[in-house]
């Protein structure tokens, strides 16, 4: 690995960007989110820092079960990101669909339309647990691991 | 001539130029960064923090919006970039290889527009409606914070009798040199867009302002050239207002420490009030902001 190769993955270690969206949650999550900036939990001291844009971001962090309604969004916000870029899922509602499973308007799993590279669980997962996620995909895109990544490369 | 173009070179790479002024441009960004951090009670972020955002956002994949010129989209950030470098050459900054000359000032205040200007086009160039709300409160905000700026300058030149930057630095300290002063840091916060008058750039109210379709590459220079343009401004206070002292290295100290504590101040003001409207503002800097520029004034004709 060349130097300039080992800065911009050790970069990309350190500064992971979020971009959160709600594709039909209770809101559970994304309340367990904003501490996740806040003083407690301080997710800047390894640099994630939440972006107003998408085309800023580098994770995805997506809360809620895809609803039908919303899936189109979540799918537009994806493309929008630029590369190399991993997504988060957060709680159980994009894994499973949780208690709202079964339900006609939902369309989960959320890796059914875009790759998922860390699935944070709990419902909703604690503050920590989301820090810990975003570092780990933070880690996966400073490591070339993400889906995304693998997918340019197998196309190359 | 090869050692004139050496000379040249590494004045805008190394220093003053984009090396140098960026890497303090960079510690002047972590330090508010960092103040506002512990005036929340946070821990904040490493120094190396706005490094490791800068060299990340080089290394991603750029996307052109749909319906923008690739070539003006390019070029814009790229522009603001030059012009921060070109003025940070003119400043006479502890350690710069260049003298000034008579009219550098005018040319230095023509430089300090650029950026300004580059933001408000990238924000009408970028076919997004946050964008040009933001290019609009850019353009309508800058025509307010020149108003103590400008008469901050001119008040200095005209007590100088001068329009020579280093005939402005070796001015006796006065009464003109305290009232330009206030006028002048009045001025700071709304220039480096930091809150109140973080209007442009309101994140979350229009998402991220006039970078709002800027990415990658060119959102990364932007950063750059923003850094650069705090080193910029802070070297034009210290030039304008604080007293040349005859050893090189106590100079240099008084530059660091000057920006040091400005950029403290600007955060410490940031960290401790909430954004204002485009139209309070625009009234602040022309009430107050006027009485400080007509005082500076009025006491650089008189005096």
């Amino acid at each position: 690995m060349n130097p300039f190769a080992k800065l911009l993955a050790l970069s990309r270690r350190k500064s992971p960007w979020i971009y959160t969206v709600n594709s039909g949650s209770c809101n559970g999550c994304d309340i367990e989110i904003g501490p996740c900036v806040s003083p407690r939990y301080d997710g800047e001291q390894i640099g994630m820092l939440r972006q107003g844009s998408p085309k800023h971001a580098d994770i995805l962090v997506v809360t809620g079960t895809l609803t039908r309604r919303s899936r189109q969004a979540v799918l537009d916000i994806y493309a929008q990101m630029p590369s190399p870029k991993a997504v988060v899922a957060i709680g159980s509602c994009p894994a499973s669909g949780n208690v709202f499973a079964g339900s006609p308007v939902i369309d989960g799993p959320l890796d059914k339309y875009i790759p998922v590279d860390v699935w944070v669980s709990g419902c909703p997962p604690r503050p920590q647990l989301i820090i810990a996620g975003v570092a780990q995909a933070a880690e996966l895109l400073a490591r070339g691991e993400t889906a995304d990544q693998k997918r340019k490369s197998m196309s190359c | 001539m090869l050692n004139e173009l050496a000379r040249y070179l590494f004045a805008v790479l190394v220093w003053p130029g984009v090396l140098g002024a960026g890497a303090l441009g960079f510690l002047y960004l972590w330090i508010a960064r960092k103040t506002a951090a512990r005036l929340q009670g946070r821990r904040g972020p490493p120094f190396y923090q706005p490094f490791f955002d800068f060299v990340k956002l080089l290394g991603k994949q750029t996307v052109v919006p749909k319906g923008v010129n690739p070539p003006l989209f390019y070029a814009l950030p790229y522009l603001s970039l030059s012009a921060t470098t070109f003025g940070l050459l003119i400043v006479p900054a502890p350690g710069s290889s260049f003298g000034s000359f008579p009219g550098d000032i005018v040319l230095l205040l023509y430089l300090l527009e650029v950026p300004v200007l580059c933001d408000v086009l990238a924000g009408y160039v970028s076919q997004s409606i946050y964008g040009q709300v933001s290019a609009m409160r850019e353009a309508v905000l800058s025509l307010a914070y020149n108003l103590p700026l400008l008469a901050a300058v001119i008040a200095m030149a005209q007590y100088a009798h001068s329009f020579r930057l280093g005939d402005l630095q070796q001015a006796h300290f006065g009464l003109v040199t305290a009232l330009a002063a206030i006028a002048f840091l009045l001025a700071i916060p709304a220039r480096l867009k930091s809150n109140p008058f973080s209007i442009p750039n309101a994140e979350q109210e229009i998402v991220a302002g006039a970078h709002v379709e800027y990415n990658s590459a060119p959102l990364a220079i932007f950063e750059l050239s923003h850094a650069l343009e705090v080193v910029l401004l802070f070297g034009v206070f210290f030039v304008l207002f604080a007293p040349a002292l005859g050893s090189p290295l106590a100079n240099a100290a008084l530059y660091l420490a000057v920006g040091i504590v400005l950029i403290g101040l600007v955060a410490l003001l940031a960290a401790t009030t909430a954004r204002l409207t485009v139209m309070r503002a625009f009234r602040f800097y022309w009430v107050w902001g006027g009485v400080a520029a007509a005082a500076a004034m009025v006491a650089a004709v008189v005096g």
